[in-house]
């Protein structure tokens, strides 16, 4: 097989899981929409449980992560203001830099390492040791039982986690301007809020909702597809957070773009 | 008097890729009795049983449940059929995440509109039928392997169905918990008149329960009888299988011939 040949071949079965992961997310948009029409309803105490796992879980994480990154843009931002005598626009550059950035995609990282991983582990364990198939044959549909409630705990859960990081990384920039700087802190809030517009936020937001999507999609499918014993749960599991990883960087880049043609 | 046939396999082909699995089955089950179906390792019968219950699609042929065409059915229909049949499985397939009563219990939550009191009950019952009353707040995982069977069979019964499936019951325990899943497994056909399909390779346990018997050899029947006729067999294939002889048509060395030249390579 040359080069080319092997390149084709990826890209084919790179198209075809997504073909399948895609009728995953519809699988479950329908259960989730139809299903109470049917009377099969999602269990709102494992939404509840998985819920809590995903977001109170991962907040301790998130808020490290989204703290030190504020102190960081900072500390680099102000390195290059100070010559221009500009230091007061370290706030806005921390507040919109993290709002619109780095708040949704940093804790989208931290929670595909963390719910991600556990999603893939824990689905690709009961498939090995045949309890998807034993849900199935109690006529208990995996993707309402197992799937849904994962899907609509990230999705809720990762923007309320983004709001939590936009705040407390902001804090982080703050105590940087305020006792390195030496900036008035009331003079450090108001330029922040004066230069972060409500759409910075939404489109953060907007960004981890679609990141949660990702991950959970990208857990389930990888979970629901583990092969072959200890080892397929392994592989799987890395596959789950490497899959989402990519993909939370390139639909980034991709609403990130869009973001920025469509509002000037 | 005639038998109802409760399960009938028509002409089953199944491949995975190259390899064809199953090579046109057929069978016919009747209501009331303990069927096992037995073969060697790799011989296609587990595979047969997921197509039994709805799990795979054959290639073609058709297979039928409590007379419904099963690749006929819509998803609704389809899980109609599934409640009336129960399946215990070879890992017996327990849910970690939930106590030993939560999982005896998740189908009647799930499907039955009963009270929450009742399902307890109905739960208490199922352990004791199986031994294992006062177990209801463990784990599954502080169970020893025979006893998670036997909660994955009080699972499989819950819904009281007609059919009840085993995917090995017997392998890898000890021979007293064997003798007691065998008795089980008799009591609930003769007690409930629960229809049994059990695939195993236990020659023991196949003779202590079985009505009736179907040998599989590399994806097809050789022989339906009786144990009595078993047994007394004349295919080679069989005899050799029921002794549990190395010798004789059933080969265990595949490739025999080139293993000189394997060696020497």
């Amino acid at each position: 097989m040359n080069f080319v040949e092997r390149m084709g071949g990826g890209v084919i079965r790179a198209g075809q899981q997504a073909k399948s992961m895609l009728a995953l997310f519809f699988d479950t948009l329908y259960w989730l929409v139809v299903g109470p029409f049917k009377n099969k309803f999602v269990k709102s105490d494992s939404i509840f449980s998985q819920m809590v796992f995903a977001g109170v879980g991962s907040f301790i994480i998130a808020a490290f992560v989204s703290f030190f990154t504020g102190i960081v843009i900072a500390m680099q931002s102000a390195y290059q203001l100070s010559r221009f005598g500009a230091n007061i626009y370290v706030a806005p550059m921390v507040a919109v830099g993290l709002a619109r950035e780095l708040a949704p995609v940093l804790t989208a990282l931290v929670v595909a390492g963390r719910v991600g991983a556990a999603i893939a582990a824990e689905l690709g364990t009961m498939k090995v040791t045949e309890q998807i198939e034993a849900l199935e044959t109690m006529a208990l549909n995996p993707i309402r039982f197992l799937v849904v409630p994962r899907f609509l705990a990230l999705l809720i859960m990762l923007p309320c986690l983004t709001v939590m990081a936009d705040m407390i990384g902001i804090f982080g920039g703050f105590l940087v301007g305020v006792f390195n700087l030496h900036l008035d802190p009331y003079r450090y809030i108001t330029f922040s809020f004066k230069f972060m517009q409500w759409k910075d936020v939404y489109t953060g937001l907007v960004k981890s909702v679609v990141f949660g999507i990702t991950i959970s999609m990208v857990g389930c499918y990888t979970g629901l597809k583990t092969q072959g014993g200890a080892e397929g749960v392994g592989k799987s599991t890395t596959l789950s957070v490497v899959t989402s990883f990519i993909l939370i960087i390139l639909f980034d880049c991709l609403l990130t773009g869009l973001f920025y043609f469509t509002q000037k | 008097m005639d038998k109802e046939v409760v399960i009938k396999a028509e002409n089953i082909v199944k491949k995975f890729g190259d390899r064809t699995v199953l090579n046109g089955i057929n069978l016919e089950i009747y209501r009331g009795e303990t069927f096992v179906i037995m073969g060697g390792s790799g011989c296609g019968k587990s595979t047969f049983l997921r197509h039994l219950i709805g799990a795979l699609k054959p290639d073609s042929g058709r297979v039928s449940l409590l007379g419904k065409d099963l690749s006929g059915l819509s998803e609704d229909a389809l899980d109609a059929v599934k409640k009336k049949i129960g399946m215990s499985f070879q890992s017996s397939a327990l849910f970690d995440s939930m106590t030993v009563g939560d999982n005896v219990a998740l189908p009647l939550k799930e499907h039955a509109k009963l009270e929450r009191s009742v399902i307890d009950i109905v739960v208490k019952m199922k352990l004791e039928l199986v031994g294992l009353r006062g177990f209801e707040d463990l784990m599954p995982s502080q169970l020893s392997g025979g006893m998670r069977k036997r909660v994955g069979l009080a699972r499989a019964i819950v819904m009281d169905p007609e059919i009840v499936f085993y995917d090995e019951p017997t392998a890898g325990l000890d021979p007293i918990v064997s003798g007691v899943i065998d008795k089980l497994i008799l009591d609930l056909s003769k007690k409930l008149a629960i229809t049994s399909v059990v695939v195993t390779h236990d020659m023991k346990s196949v003779f202590s329960i079985a009505d009736r018997i179907a040998m599989l050899y590399e994806g097809s029947v050789l022989q339906v009888g009786t144990p009595d006729e078993i047994r007394k067999s004349d295919n080679q294939m069989v005899k050799q299988f029921v002794s549990g002889s190395p010798d004789g048509p059933i080969k265990f060395f595949q490739q025999k011939d080139d293993y000189l030249e394997q060696l020497m390579k």
